[in-house]
Formats: structure tokens, sequence, C-alpha cells
């Protein structure tokens, strides 16, 4: 468990009263999610729709991708393509 | 409304079937004679994937009733090859990758083939104008056009 | 590295012939209308005339009435309670209280004869009651619109906001006020694209069989079986695993085809005939009215340039409609607009506006296009402000590797630098060229997918190999999967067969889109075959009785890794499998996973054009596509790729569009007036395989599907301006706006 910085992407800003960037202990993407949530429980329902996870540049799909406070995170729409 | 009893011929069998007056040579050829090579991607004239010859004139098979088919005579994708020998124009557009879904070529194949009876030497641009009536939507045409061309070139050289 | 010049595969890199292509051509290749079963009714569907309507009363005793008829369905037969995207997707399938858009289904007819279907179709009487409608974007924002539904804004969307949107967005990095401070021409100007459809030549069509058990079967043309099946099941309240879904060969999806329209109808009229199989071919209207076409958007754009080309600030605000549900592509319009542009501040906001018009589905790089059309069209602007070459501004601000995007993180292996290098060398820059005659350059970007992958190989006795994949084949994958797949094994390419299956056999695979098949489908190929590799190894160990360290694989056969391991002939593939019964049974290798390491896609284009000062027509004369394709496993399909997109793209800027009258209903929904580029529209493409390898496949592959119908939009727009003086910012640029803005710079 470590404090990690997650950068937000969009109008999540108003959900976590106007911070861009939102720091949360989390060991995993699946632990970093829910503190987000609890630490900001407006954001849970856009969550729930659907978010990337990008570390690094690195998008993931998986709760249990370990994160530590070197990553670079950043929660991006969705991405899909056509 | 009662069916129409057709006896026609496609690829050069003797065929017969049923067609309610309104079905189009497109819906008999699929739904009647178990040809489901040709394909409808508009149902007005406007796309070429149901290219037909009809008594060897290029038609685009949903603006031809069924029961217009009585006494002519058909060629369809099916009829293209023997299906041990392919028709130069098939192997190349394998060769060329001149599809991608594969959908409108069994349409542009007949038309080629059409063009290729008509004038057996021509030009990209002769080639383009042909087939404007065939839309494709995945290759951009290129691959198509090459390959017609080659195989144009084989069809003459083996004529000569 | 160019193409062609090295090459250190075998068999990677070349280009057989596709194994399907021998059915493709000859007709026998069955597409989702090509299926009949015993018992087979015909589905019709009943849709609003209206683009947005109370639907007072339906009465379906005259369609039930007639002779042939099995069933009729309306919203009544649908579960209730369903909410998020599942709800969204079955008000879409068939309209509840209110008809939303022009072809809103709102009831289904299932009867002996396609004929019958139709007739049934029209004796349904359905009273609705017309209310306001609205379908431009701009429109559809303002505070007083019609609106299209109580309550869509979800919790991104600020209080008071109009009551249309039903998304915001807000993202950014820096000072962009102080970037637009230190510029030396800062320009502002508002670009608008129009609603294309993605085009498929193949209608969407299913035949789907519904039980009273609850178990049911699908053949359906589709990008994405278990997409299908998720969605059908959630939208009729059915048991997942129960609905068995089998993709037939798909006549083009381009994103189109990756969700549903008319497919849970036929498993609803289904299962009220009775359980008699049901098939639903949509004609072209059908298609164009109510599927899925790609949103239309306004966009702002602000760029800061200084003299040198350097950019110090960007920002925009883009406005897109994606129909009467949420879910327009807003947001990767905005990830990609500037995503070639090393930026140090920008700013980016996107609203996702409700309107009168169908559901939105993907369409090759969904947004992207949009984006770029906007902010490569206003550089190209800005360069020729300040007198400078496109292609080096581009190479000047370009990002690399390591980079931080415009969209926050970091960029991993990429492109740019070299396809722009390879745009500057190319000798269609240096055709000459004449009156009425211009050049544009544009460039694009997609990220390219991953997504849930499960793929499954076995050998089979004489030592060939099967692979099963749940990627339908659009593009030709068939023949990449193939090789890398006879290329680890060290096998020939005849060996191997790839067969697309269904739902049942595999665990979940997302669709063929985000152009991952070759990517994420290949990468799990190869890694499964990875497993049948050491299987076969350990068998050659057990036989020989050394450690299974000591067996390595190469040439198609297992051999001794070393001298000191003993002295073996190598064991081939055939020997081994030939004796797999005796020796432990079959051989067969599984991989599933969310593959990591997505390589992006860094795209540019160079067309030239000749404008008719008469009738304002443009022709293409010259067309290069020079993309990143990271490896190309087979070239002719990456080719063909990159030739399709320009394509779409050219079609796009030039024509496509959908028109709307004043009541809100389609005008142009056939081929004879939505206009797609025909063969004698186009010249030859040109196109240049970069190779920047992506370090996270096995092979080097990066997606190329959908980075190629981004530039032209914008590229066509700057040739227009090269060649005439005039700027077109709205799409598309037919010939009636194209003769117009010639005019009025002349006036």
């Amino acid at each position: 468990m470590a404090t990690v910085k997650v950068h937000l992407w969009s109008g999540l800003r108003r959900l976590t009263d106007g911070a861009d960037v939102v720091t949360v202990d989390a060991a995993t993407v699946g632990e970093m999610l829910d503190a987000l949530v609890t630490a900001h429980p407006g954001v849970g329902p856009v969550i729930e729709a659907g978010v990337s996870v990008v570390i690094d540049g690195e998008m993931t799909t998986s709760r249990h991708t370990g994160i530590s406070p070197d990553n670079e995170i950043y929660l991006m729409q969705r991405l899909k393509g056509g | 409304m009662s069916k129409i009893h057709v006896t026609t011929k496609v690829n050069g069998d003797a065929v017969e079937f049923l067609a309610d007056p309104r079905e189009t040579l497109l819906d008999c050829l699929r739904d009647h004679v178990g040809l489901t090579g040709s394909k409808e991607g508009c149902g007005t004239g406007d796309c070429g994937a149901c290219s037909v010859t009809l008594d060897g004139t290029l038609v685009c098979s949903c603006l031809v009733l069924g029961v217009e088919a009585e006494g002519r005579d058909i060629a369809t994708i099916e009829g293209m090859s023997d299906g041990h020998d392919l028709h130069p124009l098939q192997r190349k557009f394998i060769e060329h990758a001149a599809l991608q879904c594969g959908f409108c070529t069994p349409g542009i194949l007949v038309a080629a083939k059409a063009l290729l009876e008509e004038n057996p030497d021509p030009t990209e641009e002769e080639v383009r104008y042909w087939l404007a009536g065939n839309l494709c939507r995945c290759t951009g045409y290129d691959k198509i056009v090459r390959a017609v061309l080659d195989a144009a070139a084989e069809m003459r050289k083996e004529a000569a | 590295m160019a193409k062609d010049e090295f090459n250190e595969f075998k068999l990677v890199g070349t280009r057989p012939d596709r194994p399907d292509g021998l059915d493709k051509v000859t007709g026998r290749a069955r597409y989702g209308a090509d299926i009949s079963a015993p018992g087979m009714l015909w589905g019709a569907v009943v849709r609003s005339p209206h683009a947005h309507a109370r639907i007072v009363r339906i009465d379906t005793s005259r369609a039930e009435a007639l002779d042939g008829v099995k069933a009729v369905v309306t919203r009544a037969d649908f579960p209730e309670g369903l909410t998020g995207e599942d709800w969204n997707l079955q008000e879409n399938t068939m309209a509840g209280e209110r008809a939303l858009y022009d072809g809103h289904a709102v009831a289904a007819v299932a009867a002996t004869s396609k004929l019958i279907a139709e007739d049934a179709a029209r004796l349904v009487e359905v009273e609705y009651e017309i209310l306001p409608h609205v379908t431009d974007v701009d429109d559809a924002i303002r505070p007083d619109a019609p609106v299209i539904r109580e309550g869509a804004a979800d919790a991104t969307v600020p209080e008071g906001s109009p009551p249309n949107v039903a998304r915001y967005m807000e993202f950014g990095f820096g000072d962009v006020d102080a970037g637009f401070a230190e510029a030396d021409l800062v320009m502002e100007k508002t670009y608008k694209t129009e609603a294309t459809h993605q085009g498929y030549i193949e209608p969407h069509a299913c035949l789907g069989q519904l039980g009273e058990d609850g178990k049911g079967d699908m053949w359906v043309c589709t990008q994405g079986q278990w997409f299908i099946r998720k969605m059908c099941t959630a939208v009729l309240g059915l048991e997942t695993a129960q609905l068995r879904v089998t993709p037939s060969e798909i006549g083009g999806g381009f994103g189109g085809k990756t969700t549903i329209f008319m497919e849970p109808l036929s498993l609803a009229l289904s299962r009220k005939a009775g359980g008699r199989p049901v098939k639903i071919v949509m004609s072209r209207s059908e298609v164009l009215r109510a599927t899925g076409p790609t949103a239309s958007a306004s966009m702002d754009v602000k760029i800061g340039m200084k003299k040198d080309g350097a950019i110090t600030a960007a920002r925009a605000e883009f406005r897109m409609q994606g129909g009467a549900f949420p879910g327009a592509p807003v947001d990767m319009a905005l990830y990609c607009a500037f995503a070639g542009y090393k930026l140090s501040a920008v700013q980016h906001i996107g609203y996702d506006v409700l309107a009168n018009r169908p559901k939105c589905a993907a369409y090759r790089a969904p947004g992207s296009p949009m984006g770029a059309f906007a902010v490569e069209s206003l550089v190209d602007e800005m360069c020729r402000e300040l007198a400078l070459d496109p292609i080096e501004v581009r190479q000047k601000n370009a990002v690399k590797t390591g980079d931080k995007a415009s969209y926050g993180p970091k960029f991993g292996s990429i492109g740019l630098v070299e396809v722009l290098d390879a745009v500057k060398d190319h000798p269609n820059l240096a055709a000459p060229l004449g009156p009425n005659q211009g050049r544009g350059v544009a460039a694009g970007y997609w990220f390219n997918h991953n997504g849930e992958t499960s793929v499954s190989m076995a050998i089979s006795e004489d030592g060939t190999a099967q692979v099963s994949v749940g990627t339908p084949d659009i593009g030709g994958s068939r023949a990449s999967i193939a090789l890398m797949v006879a290329e680890t094994l060290g096998i020939s390419y005849d060996d191997v067969r790839v067969n697309v299956v269904e739902t049942g056999a595999l665990g979940v695979n997302e669709p063929t889109h985000g152009s991952r098949a070759t990517f994420a489908t290949g990468k799990a190929a190869v890694e499964a075959t990875g497993h049948a590799i050491r299987e076969m190894c350990r068998r050659a160990a057990r036989e020989w009785g050394i450690d299974e360290e000591a067996v390595e694989w190469a040439d198609g056969a297992a051999q001794p890794a070393g001298p000191n391991a003993g002295k073996f002939p190598p064991m081939t593939i055939k020997e081994i499998a030939g004796k797999m019964g005796g020796t432990g049974g079959p051989i067969s290798g599984h991989h599933e996973s969310v593959p990591d390491g997505v390589g992006a896609s860094f795209g540019a284009h160079v067309v030239d054009i000749e404008v008719d000062p008469e009738t304002g027509r443009v022709t293409i004369l010259r067309y290069l596509v020079v993309q990143d394709a990271g490896r190309a496993i087979h070239p002719s399909y990456v080719e063909g790729q990159y030739q399709g997109g320009a394509a779409q793209g050219i079609g796009w800027a030039l024509n496509e569009e959908y028109i709307y009258d004043d009541m809100g209903r389609l005008q142009n929904p056939i081929f004879l007036d939505y206009r797609v580029p025909v063969a004698s529209d186009l010249p030859m493409i040109d196109t240049v395989i970069v190779e920047v390898p992506n370090p996270g496949h096995p092979y080097g592959v990066r997606g190329v599907g959908e980075t190629g119908i981004t530039p032209p939009l914008p590229a066509i727009a700057n040739a227009i301006e090269a060649a005439t003086g005039a700027r077109l910012r709205d799409l598309p640029m037919n010939p009636p706006k194209v003769l117009a803005a010639i005019k009025a710079v002349k006036a």
C-alpha cells in the first residue's frame, strides 16, 4: 500500500472538489479506483460506466495490476474503436 | 396474388421456380434457386453487388423482375468458373489482394468479365468508369483496378 | 526502415494468398443474409416516420390477422427495469413511450415470406402525437431546444447546462493564457463536420432462433459475436451462455457492426412464433436511417504559434451529437485532436449532446477524423499566414516516444517522426501542379486497442495446425494470423487453418474493432502456439529420456538444445503429432488475456487535387498515404487498410452527409443520394508502410485499420485552399459549397 497520484481526465473535476490530480493509498488499480470513489463518491457512477486506466502510457483494464508511487497514472474515458 | 411458374437457364443449367410477381430476379436467384453469390447491397440499382448478365447483357438483378427471366439465359458469379480452374479475373483478384470483406467481389467480377468481353484492352480510366456502378467500401478500388488490368493482359496473351 | 528492404522472418512480411480467397471470388462464402433454416420465417420492422413523437397507440390486429403472419412484437414484449447502456440499447432496439428519430423501430412482425412480412408491417397502425424535434448539434445544445430525454445529464455535466447535454468533459494542462500571450500568431476558427455512415455494402442481416426454454442461436454478420450475445441477452433478459452467436462472413463493418440494431427483434419474434427461426435483412434505407452513423460535430479551435512554427498553446471546444442517446465520441475526438503535437499548454472542453437522430455507432477511429479536420486545418491556415512549410511545422512540433501526450499520459513507442520524414522524401511532393490544382498535407492518429482476447489452437494428427479465433475476418486477418502461427511453429503457411468461431467455442473476445485483431488475436495466437510448442518439446524430451529444458524448437521440429543434451535427430511436428494419442493425448495451446503492449499508429497523407472553377467539383489527382504499421505481417492487407481508410475519408470530405428536412426526416437514405466514392472518383492510392516496430508485440505489430480515415478530411481542405485561395471549414466540401467559396474569394 502506498500513496499514488491519479490524474483525472475530464469534468470529474466537479466531482472531486476541483482537483485534477487526486492522491490515494493503493497498491493495485482496483484499490485505487475504490479509494477514489470512497474519497469522492460522485465519481462512482462515472467509473462504473467504464474507464481506462493508463499506467506509464500503457492502458490497462485489470483491477489487479499493481501500481506504485513512481507510476504515472491517468484515468481516461474507455477507449475502443471502430 | 398467385405465383408464376418461371422456366429459365442459369449458368447453363435448366432451372424452374415459382415467383411472386413482385419478387426481383435477385430474390429468386437467392431464395428459390439457391444461388446466394449475388448480393443485395441497396435494392435500388446503385451498388452493383447484384450484377448478373441477362442474355449476355450486364444488369442489376435487383432491377429485373423474377418473372422476366422466363426463357432467358442468366449468368451469375457461380458460373464464372467450373469449380476447378478459376477465371483469370478470379485468380488475379486473389493474387492482388483486390478484396477485403469480399461482399462486392461477385458483382465486380461479373461486371469486369463483361467489360473484358466487350473491350479486351481497356485503359485504367475505362476500367474505372465501367466499374463506377459497383461500389466497394473497403479497398478504395486501387487493387481492384490493378487486378482487372492484369487479368486483361493475361487473357490477351492467351488469346494471341 | 522501409518495407521490403530487409526481412528477418521467413513468412511474416510476405504476401501469400488469403485462405478465404477462393470462397469469396466464387460466391461460395456465406454472409449474414446467405443462410436459411427449416421452418424459417421472415421478419420486418415497423419504423417511425417522425423525428420525435409520442406513441399514443399501436394496433397490431390487422397485421396479426393477415394470412401467414406468425408473430408481432412491440416494446411490451421486452423486460423492464434495465439501466444505463443496457436501457439505451433496449430503447433503441424498440421505442418505448416516444419515437426518437425518423426510422426508430416501434414494432416488428414475422411471417412466412418476406413479402407477407412487409405487407403485415404496413398493416400495423401507429398513432403518433408529433413533438418538436431538433437535429443540428448547435441547435440541440441551446437551452430552449426540444428536450430529448429528461434528466439525461450524467454526473459530469455542470448544473444549469442545457437539457440535451448528456456528458461533459474538461481536461488539459499548463497555462494556455500565458501560451497564447507569448505566441506571434493566434488564430481561432470554427469547423463543422456532418454525420456520415460507415457505408458497408452488406446490410445488417441475422437469423435468430429462441425457444421458450431461453436457449437461442443466432447467425449474424457482425464484428463481434460476444458483444451481440451480451447485448441481446441484456435487452431480452436472457442468460448469456444460453445464447450462441455464430458470426457469418461480414461484408464490411468499420465499427457499425459492433453493436445491435434489429438482432433482438429476430429473437423476440422467434420466441413468440413458437421457436421458429426468424430471418431479418435490413434494406439500404433502413441501414442509413436506423443503424449507427457517426456523430456530427461543431468545433472551436484556437492555437498559438511562434514565427518559427513552434506551437505555444492550444484550446479546443467540441460539441458533438450522437443521436438520441449519449455516446458521441467527443472524448476520443478531443484526445486525438492535438495528439501529434508536443504541447506545454492545452485545454480541451467537450459536450456530448442529444438530438433526434439515430443512436451513433463507432466509425473507424471514432471522433479522430472530426478533431483532425479542425486542428489540421487550423495548423495549415496558420502555416499559410506565417509562410511556413506545413510538413516542417509538424516535424518541429512532433511528439516522440516518451513525450507527454496532449491528452495526458506519456507516449510509449511511436513513429510520427519517421512518418513525417518519409512524407518529406516522397517523390509525390515534387509532382508539378498546374492551374486550379493544389496540394494538401495532414497528419492523423489512433491509439489502437487491446481488449479481451481468447484464442485456442491445436495440432492435428498429421502435424498441420488449426487456430480458433474470435475476431471476424474483415480485412485479411486470417492470413496474418496464419502467417504468425506458421512462423512461430516453423511450418508452411498452407499447413495452418484459421477458423473464426462462435461464442460457444471460446472465452470472451472483443470485436474486430479498434484495429486490434492482428495485434491482440495475433499476440494471443503466438502465445497459444508457444504452449503447444512447449508440450511438443516435452513429448520429445520424454521419448529421448532427457530433461525438458534440454529440448528446444526450431524449423518445425523439437531438437536437443546444444551438444551436451545428446545426439538425437530432430523430431518433426509431423512425427510428434502422429503419435500424440499414445504419448499423452491431444496437443493444443490456449491463451486468454487483455494483452498489454498496444502500439499507437500515426499517419500522414498528401493529396493533390484539381478544382473545376465552373462547377466546384474537386478531382483527386494524386493521393499518398504514409503510416506506421509497426510491422506489416501481410503487406498487401496493410496497404488495403491504408487505401480503404483514405477512400472513406475522401468521401466524408467531399460528398457524404446526412441531409434532414425541416420535419427531421432523412432525405438521402439510398446510395444514389448518399454518395460514396466510386471507382471513377479516385486515382491509384500510393502507400508507404513505415515500420517502427511495437516492442509490445512479438512481431512488432501496430493496429493500422483506423488511422487512415483521419488525415483526408483536413488534407483535402488544405489542398482546396492551395488550389483556389478559398478555405472551407464545413463538411462536406461538395461542388455547390466549393463554388460558393471560390466566388466569395473572387468578390
